[in-house]
């Protein structure tokens, strides 16, 4: 499930599943409010229904680094 | 660290080496990554405003295109950062679909129907005070039907003769006209077409990114605009997040000033952060921090420690610039480190 918005500048987007996001939290050894934000009217995003406390996944093609894995918290918006 | 995420360019070199080799490979990266603690965000400040000295301060130069004014240099650069709504001069860069991209007389086809043409731009509209009239000359057929359509008055050969009770309403009826869009696309005030690598591109002064885009033989996946807000309220946060590092890095390119990706992406990832495109500075991130002695350092001394002691808000003490004010070491480098102590069983408890 990916983003239908088709442009360069827009990478990756998926929502995560409960299991995923909690691998993630895990992880990086983070409450979700700690993660970067994105609002729910987002363009990239408004296609997938995205819930408010849901972990976005984005992939991002990183000039430095290859693919870059990016998380953003959904909130209000 | 895992092979695939490496960069492209690593990624050859990597495929070349042997087992041994390869795993050293990653070990040298994972070494080069920055440590725990590190203070990128001061280097980052540092590392684009040196360079920031050396920029013109004043330059419109001419990137690509002869036509358009494009602003480079410092002006540009604090555009950016300062997340400013629209840009001193918006330009887009509309690339066309794959069928119609070798073709310039579809290209410019398309170049005129995005240039906005309004009434004004094709007729001669004058008040006639002694008549109370308003006369209003155009050769323009499409015009004539739009005058016609608005005036509800038949015109004659092109020329519209139009009476009103006041003169403010005259006013008010020419101004109606003069603002009427003819076509064209709003905000879009002049087209170029250019070859660019091998296909046809249309340069466009003005920039309006969601009308563009949807408009028929238009390449919706490279089309850009070098207005940032646009771009985040069509294509969202993250595209906003990529153009503010690709323009940034052009700024700097055209200077020859050599400032690395990852200072550029740490910026463009902090004004992203809250979902919202922020500037950097006392309205975005500086004017956000938690800490109230941070925010009254940085601007608004006063402001800030008053509505604190109003409010009783209460300082954590976690960042930098609150524990230099109080003279504690700072949470930087190896003082990002505090001290833990795992508590073990005396040896009386073990027996």
């Amino acid at each position: 499930m990916g983003s239908k918005l088709k442009n360069a500048l827009v990478p990756k987007h998926e929502i995560l599943d409960e299991k995923k996001s909690e691998k993630i939290l895990k992880f990086y050894n983070i409450t979700p409010n700690e993660l970067p934000r994105m609002l729910k009217s987002d363009p990239a995003i408004r296609e997938l229904n995205p819930k408010v406390g849901d972990i976005v996944g984005i992939t991002r093609i990183s000039p430095t680094a290859g693919n870059a894995f990016y998380y953003r918290l959904v909130i209000e918006g | 660290m895992k092979p695939e995420n490496l960069p492209e360019k690593l990624r050859e070199t990597y495929n070349r080496l042997d087992k041994k080799g390869k795993q050293e490979f990653l070990d040298d990266y994972q070494k080069a990554s920055v440590v725990t603690g590190e203070a990128v965000g001061t280097v980052a400040a540092q590392s684009i405003g040196e360079p920031g000295t050396q920029m013109t301060l004043r330059t419109f130069h001419y990137a690509g295109v002869v036509e358009l004014a494009v602003p480079l240099g410092l002006p540009r650069l604090i555009e950016i950062i300062d997340a400013k709504r629209t840009p001193k001069n918006p330009i887009m860069t509309i690339f066309l679909d794959k069928n119609h991209s070798k073709d310039k007389e579809h290209a410019e086809k398309i170049a005129k129907k995005l240039h906005e043409e309004y009434l004004k731009d094709v007729c001669t509209i004058s008040i006639d005070v002694k008549k109370k009239a308003l006369r209003v000359e155009t050769k323009d057929e499409e015009a004539e039907k739009i005058i016609e359509k608005l005036t509800e008055k038949k015109g004659d050969n092109g020329v519209f003769s139009i009476t009103e009770k006041s003169l403010s309403e005259l006013k008010k009826l020419k101004n109606k006209l003069e603002k009427k869009r003819l076509i064209g696309v709003k905000g879009i005030q002049r087209t170029f077409v250019r070859e660019y690598h091998g296909e046809y591109v249309i340069y466009a002064e003005g920039s309006n990114l969601k009308a563009v885009l949807n408009i028929e033989g238009v390449d919706k996946d490279r089309t850009t605009t070098n207005d940032i807000f646009q771009i985040y309220e069509t294509l969202g946060i993250e595209a906003a997040r990529n153009a503010i590092i690709v323009e940034a890095k052009k700024v700097l390119d055209e200077q020859n000033l050599e400032v690395d990706m990852r200072h550029i992406m740490l910026v463009a990832d902090q004004m992203t952060v809250t979902g919202e495109v922020q500037a950097v500075g006392r309205t975005g991130i500086s004017g956000a921090k938690e800490s109230v002695l941070a925010r009254a350092a940085f601007e608004e001394t006063e402001k800030h420690i008053l509505n604190a002691a109003i409010y009783g808000e209460i300082d954590t003490l976690d960042g930098v610039a609150e524990n230099i004010i109080i003279g504690q070491p700072i949470p930087v480098g190896t003082g990002t480190v505090e001290l833990a102590v795992k508590p073990m069983k005396s040896k009386k408890d073990k027996k």
